[in-house]
């Protein structure tokens, strides 16, 4: 009962805080709107039992809507204050896919026939999310390093602007005759500033 | 949680936290006094005196500020401090032990980035806009440490339960084959309170950053807000590296608050040592020297565990 | 809290996400469409495996879904800064062509 009223608050909570994301007048309103959103959408994982997970969610969202609050602010060319903002197009197009896309969707659940439930919980979710990570589903985790760290590369190489090989060229250690160093960058890259 | 634990939760917890946030910054206005060479028993008595003072001053907003943004940050700084203490276990007291306890305390404290930051937007001032970016450069080099950190306990007990990681060290507190981890912590509780040496969110160069338009109880707000949180990191570590409840004669929950008062006194008697960080110095510290440190201390954890078996 | 319920509430976020995704201008605006929409998918990843199969595997699938959340918002704001440094501009229109 308690369970059921918590997942309907969370549920309005969430379905609310994403209306309220391509409602509200001013950018750093439309990230927390969406940041509630993703904590309630935490919360109601963490109703069907996924403790670790539902956390996690929680923690990286809010995390991640922090950082796209700076570069909301950074990129919107007008007063980013409570202003009225309707930087918008084909809206009367999109929402009509998108009303008929959730009835699909709603049909769809209402009319496939479910399965029955498969296996049991296991007594300690946690424990045994990381056995498999660690034990079985390890190549799983050992797949998404590379592409993490794919991204970094791939998000600094386009974010950078012309770096110090464009202005510079290779070689960047070399040294005049004098032994000073070639490149006079003003702005000296390497750690140790 | 039985209904008189949780009465007890919501009256005890935010009033100790709130006690040993004005104890903190008692102490702390001694401490400077005493480095100033001014009247000792005057430090004591600066956090009462500015209580009160702010307590009655007329409260300010600026044209175009997001008032419910702001005040929103300005009341959440207390709010995260008490969420932060509620999992932990005073002895064999406890008011709500999560089964992810450790993950928990920190969504909390990645919480306190969307707060100071927004504490910082709110105001529609641009001083306060600086200190808010300040808070964020910080917090994007000492995340990380302070993850990899919780881990370490995480792996001595075998568990992210408080109630295990505190039985894990009946034997030897984790502080002691633990001290990277620890000292990575504490300085992160330090640096996510906007405190001490990283307090430049805060700066004097910035017209006080994000308190610079704030005014009335809701600078009273952010102020004792700021010491809740640092008292509630010292908390945490408590059942993290001390041992939790552990101590002869007294019960468990007594032993855990004197525990919290000497890591307060601790920190506040090393504040004076170190000058402010500038975040961008701090980012390459962190990710180049601290980092490696920590991933170094987990391997060891590790290797230790799975020689013993489970904690020494 | 049933199974087509939990469902039904990720399809709403899923066609919140699909409504702003389609029709924001602000590259920033679409991503929170995007993440909206892995949002619900999240969701429903956790509902159907709670109530069909509540084994192991289907937690690190939902592992998987949080990294491609992550990798999108990451590759998204380097998009962003790129496009706004050659076009002087955050809104998708002026980006519809590849020459600069």
């Amino acid at each position: 009962m308690i369970v059921a009223l918590m997942f309907w608050a969370f549920a309005a909570l969430a379905v609310a805080g994403g209306i309220a994301v391509f409602v509200v007048n001013s950018m750093a309103r439309a990230t927390y709107a969406l940041a509630v959103s993703f904590v309630a959408v935490g919360a109601m994982i963490v109703l069907l039992h996924l403790d670790y997970i539902g956390v996690i969610t929680i923690l990286m969202m809010l995390m991640e809507m922090a950082i796209m609050a700076v570069f909301m602010v950074m990129f919107t060319g007008m007063n980013p204050a409570l202003m009225p903002m309707d930087m918008t197009h084909h809206k009367r197009r999109s929402a009509i896919l998108a009303a008929v896309v959730f009835a699909l969707l709603a049909g769809a659940i209402f009319l496939i026939p479910w399965p029955a439930r498969i296996g049991s919980p296991a007594a300690d979710l946690t424990r045994s999310l990381g056995d498999a990570i660690m034990g079985s589903k390890m190549l799983v985790m050992l797949t998404i390093s590379p592409m993490l760290f794919a991204t970094i590369v791939a998000a600094l190489v386009l974010a950078n602007p012309r770096g110090r090989y464009d202005r510079y060229g290779d070689r960047l250690d070399r040294r005049t005759a004098d032994g000073y160093p070639d490149p006079d960058d003003p702005i000296r890259g390497g750690i140790g500033r | 949680m039985s209904s008189p634990a949780a009465m007890a939760a919501v009256v005890l917890l935010p009033v100790g936290v709130a006690v040993l946030a004005l104890a903190a910054a008692s102490v702390n206005g001694a401490v400077n006094a005493r480095a100033e060479g001014g009247a000792v028993r005057d430090g004591f008595a600066a956090p009462f005196r500015e209580t009160a003072r702010l307590v009655r001053q007329q409260r300010r907003t600026l044209p175009g500020a997001d008032s419910l943004l702001w005040r929103i940050a300005g009341a959440g700084l207390g709010i995260a401090a008490v969420l932060q203490v509620v999992v932990i276990p005073f002895g064999a007291v406890w008011f709500a032990d999560l089964p992810v306890g450790l993950v928990w305390f920190n969504a909390i404290d990645v919480l306190l980035w969307a707060l100071w930051w927004l504490l910082g937007w709110g105001a529609n001032s641009s001083w306060s806009l600086v200190g808010g970016y300040r808070f964020l450069a910080q917090a994007l080099s000492y995340e990380i440490p302070l993850m990899f950190a919780l881990t370490a306990p995480a792996i001595g007990a075998g568990s992210l339960r408080l109630l295990d990681v505190q039985a894990a060290q009946h034997s030897l507190w984790f502080v002691v084959w633990m001290p990277v981890s620890f000292l990575v912590y504490m300085a992160s509780v330090v640096a996510f309170s906007s405190w001490g040496p990283f307090q430049t969110a805060l700066g004097p160069d910035i017209g006080t950053g994000v308190l610079a338009e704030l005014s009335g109880i809701d600078r009273l707000l952010v102020l004792g807000g700021r010491y809740a949180v640092l008292v509630a990191g010292a908390a945490f570590s408590v059942p993290l590296f001390l041992g939790g409840g552990s101590g002869p004669l007294l019960p468990g929950g007594i032993w855990v608050v004197v525990k919290t008062i000497a890591v307060l006194a601790g920190i506040l008697a090393v504040r004076r040592l170190f000058p402010t960080v500038r975040p961008d110095r701090l980012a390459e510290i962190a990710w180049v020297i601290v980092v490696p440190l920590v991933l170094v201390q987990l391997a060891v954890v590790a290797v230790i565990v799975g020689v013993n078996r489970g904690a020494l | 809290m049933t199974l087509q319920l939990v469902l039904l509430v990720s399809a709403a976020l899923f066609a919140i996400g699909l409504y702003g995704a389609l029709s924001q201008q602000v590259v920033v605006m679409v991503m929170m469409g995007i993440e909206l929409m892995i949002n619900g998918v999240l969701l429903a990843g956790g509902a159907l495996w709670w109530f069909l199969a509540p084994t192991p595997d289907g937690q690190t699938l939902l592992l998987v879904v949080l990294a491609a959340m992550t990798v999108e918002m990451a590759m998204g704001f380097a998009v962003a800064t790129v496009v706004h440094r050659s076009r002087n501009s955050d809104m998708t229109d002026s980006a519809t062509d590849l020459a600069g």
